[in-house]
């Protein structure tokens, strides 16, 4: 079995990374880049292949050369094997047809891949498209909203549960040859039930510990000549993609005012209570007329 | 997500040559001595990691006697897993705030290669990396957070165990290295929990200790330790004793009682500790202003005298351990994880000889037979305690007993015994110690009277005023399996179950949050006095699966309390 993963790198969007302007615009060079945390579903149904299935996997990224790093945390999550960075100025502004084409080529270029898994919408742009169209490319069977999954090799095909519509009410058991594409979805829960996927799981966890210390040197770095790519279907000029306009969402019109009191201070907390009074007695009112 | 298993018949499941159910000190020992012969090993430990479940005093033993040691198993042991050396040890008979104190060092050194004071935690995720390496080796391996939850049968042949987290797994070996309160032995009918006279139950709390006071306080080395037992009637009746451990930079101080003497005396077992912990003979080493209490923990001890399983072996399942009730309380002396090791060595060899010589089911006899022939059931279990048992526990001979102790004649041989140094050579005798009987004689009485009449008052205050309950319970780490509560209590009545709101070192009464409450229910103008559950502060020690009528299992694989000292 040989699994690829397709990964991304984002602003750290969590409380405290993340940086805006005074206009609200995202300050990129002052947050830091993270892996799309919907990857995660995508890399862990991978590495419950490679476990369950063994086989190597490859890790896959367009974007600055920055996005080493979130290879190397990926390579600590999946435990991958190697890691392929597409990188290259005339690939810059792509939109996610244009991404699709330089990944499903690079891809190509690997070959050998029985199985690509991307995750479900990045934090970014949560446009949800990449994978699919990726797919589309190369012309191979996908299945998405996927929450189990298991590989026969033997048959040449992948079994897998997916939610109908994305809702988790509905569960359908689909079945498609390989090479296939699997979009996770963050439902995706995998199961180890037998010893030796466990003891596996820990083998792998010590081995690409170590390896990612070193992540480079198992790391290849292609730009669009490496891969034979025309630049007209790539970068800006390859990307049909046109945003109009991005309308800011208008700040919240409330102001509030806040007293720190301590719950030491028994004055202080009287006040907190009068303060809180009419609320009070405006429910205990409803209570009674309820009750009435 | 499993497609070839559990449709039931034994080829179907995942195999193993031996699955060792347990990482504590007999599991370790059991699957370092298998892997070594070649034999394919998993271990399954239900912790997040070894040793975080597991709790002792604890010292544990290199005995010259002993076929297997530790340190003959796992060369890098006392460099890498335990706190100190022991090499001084003493006991102190109480008498109100009069101390005798006696040198130890003899009987410890009786039979003693090296003794070393460990923290259980250190100590077992040491021997965990350890054990992984070994039995990776041959296929197998450990893994942790997985709970063996009951025995698989294959027409009522025991042939390998069930999980709560895996697919059922068969195994030409079982070996139960569970522990106390052992789940695989009580399944196969081996061990029973009923009842309170069988077991000790252990409570100790591990405390921080200034750089450099240990060496101080003590007047020791870096490499020296001391243990410290104590006696006498600062427990008011109830049975057993205390100790004090140097670790390297904490000290283990605990106790130690029989548990039908907490059932009877309704004894609060935490705050038992309290007395310990603020009595003014260890004001000498411990102060209030400093006073850091790292962690409160509990555990039941068997004992070995009466539940050590004369045959503990059924189908392809062995116990070794605490499981087979192979812990060795005589006297001062408290030995369990030594046994365990050997234990688990001697079931290693007698499989990989079994396998040798192409019969495989013989493993467990052969084992058995190994316990007899190296002398482990002799320690244990001594033929010389069970035939002196009907005569010294016998009520009339124990009161005389007392009685001679208290009277003028009993007086005066005593102090004649003590001028020629007879009571200090007692303590340190092996013999004396196997017969010592389980009555108030031993930890009471006579430690009493000693220090009535040869001890010397303590002048130093003791400043130190221990935790809450209450706040030992908050400083506690718990993953709380929701929902899913691994006790429930089957009879809620005070007389069925009553005995557990003392005796479980989480609850006390007038306390409400702990495990056990009492409640008074009122219906129909008559009042009923219960007790109410909550598993949620449970240290897993197994008092109430002796002393309350409960249905009584250890959380699933990682979940409940998660000790970090031990
Ligand atoms: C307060 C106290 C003081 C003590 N002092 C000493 C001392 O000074 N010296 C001494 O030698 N002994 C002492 N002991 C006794 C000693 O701790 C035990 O005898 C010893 O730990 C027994 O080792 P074991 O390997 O049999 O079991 P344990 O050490 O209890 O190990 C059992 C292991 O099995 C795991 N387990 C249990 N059930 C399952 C399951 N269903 N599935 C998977 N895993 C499971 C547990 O998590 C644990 O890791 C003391 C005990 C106490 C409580
Ligand atoms: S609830 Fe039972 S097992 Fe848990 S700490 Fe209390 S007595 Fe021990």
């Amino acid at each position: 079995m040989h699994t690829a993963v397709l990964t991304k790198g984002v602003p750290d969007f969590r409380e405290g990374q993340v940086s805006f302007d005074e206009d609200g615009h995202l300050e990129r060079g002052k947050t830091p880049t993270v892996m799309n945390p919907n990857d995660k579903h995508a890399l862990r149904a991978a590495l419950q292949t490679k476990i369950r299935n063994g086989g190597d996997v490859s890790l896959m990224s367009m974007g600055p050369p920055g996005y080493g790093d979130v290879l190397r945390e990926g390579m600590e999550t999946v435990y991958a094997d190697d890691l392929y960075l597409v990188s290259d100025r005339e690939l810059a502004a792509s939109d996610t047809w244009a991404t699709a084409i330089t990944l499903a080529t690079a891809l190509e270029e690997i070959g050998d891949v029985d199985l690509l898994f991307a995750g479900f919408k990045t934090a970014d742009g949560e446009t949800g498209h990449t994978g699919p169209q990726t797919c589309w490319c190369l012309d191979w069977p996908i299945i998405t909203h996927v929450i189990a999954l298991d590989v026969d090799e033997d048959e040449g095909t992948v079994r897998a549960k997916r939610l109908v519509e994305g809702d988790i009410e509905e569960v359908e058991t689909v079945e498609a040859p390989l090479p296939a594409c699997i979009i996770a979805d963050p439902e995706f829960a995998p199961s180890y039930r037998q010893a030796s996927h466990r003891l596996a799981h820990k083998d792998l966890r010590a081995e690409t510990a170590e390896r990612a210390q070193d992540h480079e040197a198992h790391m290849t770095t292609w730009d669009h000549e490496a891969l034979n790519l025309d630049p007209d279907y790539i970068g800006l000029d390859g990307s049909p993609t046109i945003v109009s306009s991005v309308d800011p969402i208008p700040k919240a019109p409330a102001e509030r005012e806040a007293t720190m009191v301590d719950p030491e201070d028994s004055e202080g907390m009287n006040d907190v209570l009068e303060a809180m009074a009419p609320f009070a007695a405006g429910e205990a009112g409803d209570s009674r007329a309820a009750g009435d | 997500m499993s497609t070839r298993n559990g449709q039931g018949g034994g080829e179907e499941y995942e195999h193993y040559e031996a699955v060792v159910v347990g990482c504590g000190p007999g599991g370790a020992a059991a699957a370092a001595t298998l892997a070594r012969n070649g034999v394919e090993t998993l271990v399954l430990e239900r912790g997040a990691e070894a040793g975080s479940k597991n709790v002792s005093g604890g010292v544990i033993y290199a005995e010259k006697s002993a076929p297997y040691t530790i340190d003959d198993l796992f060369p890098d042991f006392r460099a890498e897993a335990t706190e100190r050396p022991i090499t001084h040890n003493y006991i102190h008979n109480i008498a109100g705030e009069k101390v005798k104190t006696f040198d130890l060092t003899e009987i410890h050194e009786n039979d003693t290669e090296w003794a070393d004071a460990v923290l259980r935690r250190r100590m077992d995720s040491w021997l965990e990396t350890r054990v992984h390496e070994l039995t990776r080796e041959t296929g197998g391996g450990v893994l942790t957070g997985v709970r063996a939850s009951g025995l698989l049968r294959d027409d009522g042949e025991i042939i390998g165990v069930t999980t709560d987290e895996l697919e059922p797994i068969t195994a030409d070996l079982v070996v139960g290295a569970d522990g106390v309160n052992s789940e695989l032995a009580r399944e196969a009918g081996l061990m029973d929990w009923e009842e309170p006279d069988e077991w000790f139950q252990g409570v100790k709390a591990v405390i921080s200790m200034p750089e450099g006071a240990i060496e101080d306080r003590f007047d020791i080395a870096e490499d020296e330790g001391e243990t410290h037992l104590f006696s006498g009637d600062l427990y008011e009746g109830v049975r057993g004793g205390g100790f004090l451990y140097t670790n390297a930079e904490t000290l283990s101080i605990g106790n130690v009682f029989h548990l039908d003497s907490i059932v009877e005396e309704r004894a609060e077992v935490s705050e038992l500790l309290d007395t310990l912990l603020t009595h003014p003979l260890l004001a000498q080493w411990i102060a209030g202003d400093e006073y850091e209490e790292l962690e409160y923990s509990a555990k039941l001890v068997p004992d070995s005298k009466k539940v050590a399983h004369p045959s503990p072996t059924e189908d392809r399942l062995v116990l070794v351990g605490d499981a087979a009730g192979q812990m060795q309380a005589q006297g001062p002396l408290i030995k369990g994880m030594n046994h365990a090791v050997t234990a688990g060595a001697l079931v290693g060899e007698a499989f990989a000889v079994a396998r040798s010589r192409g019969d495989r089911s013989q493993a467990g006899e052969r084992y058995v037979q190994s316990l007899y022939d190296e002398g482990v059931m002799e320690k244990i279990r001594p033929a010389l305690y069970d035939r002196s048992r009907s005569v010294t526990e016998d009520r009339r001979a124990a009161s005389f007993a007392d009685r001679l102790v208290g009277s003028s004649v009993g007086r005066a041989g005593l102090d004649a015994m003590m001028r020629a140094g007879i009571v200090e050579r007692l303590y340190n005798s092996p013999r004396m110690m196997q017969v010592l009987p389980d009555t108030a004689t031993p930890y009471a009485t006579l430690p009493t009277a000693i220090a009535k009449r040869h001890g010397e008052p303590i002048a130093e205050e003791n400043t130190v005023s221990p935790p809450s309950l209450e706040e030992r319970i908050g400083e506690l780490t718990y993953d709380t399996d929701i929902g899913n509560p691994h006790i429930v209590v089957e009879d809620e009545s005070w007389e069925a179950s009553g005995a557990a709101v003392t005796a479980c070192p989480v609850s006390a009464k007038d306390f409400g949050g702990g495990c056990y409450r009492e409640e008074v229910v009122k219906s129909n103008g008559h009042e009923e006095r219960v007790v109410s559950f909550d598993s949620q502060p449970c240290v897993e020690c197994g008092t109430c699966a002796i002393v309350a009528d409960t249905h009584w299992e250890h959380p699933r694989g990682g979940k409940g309390v998660e000790f970090e000292q031990g």
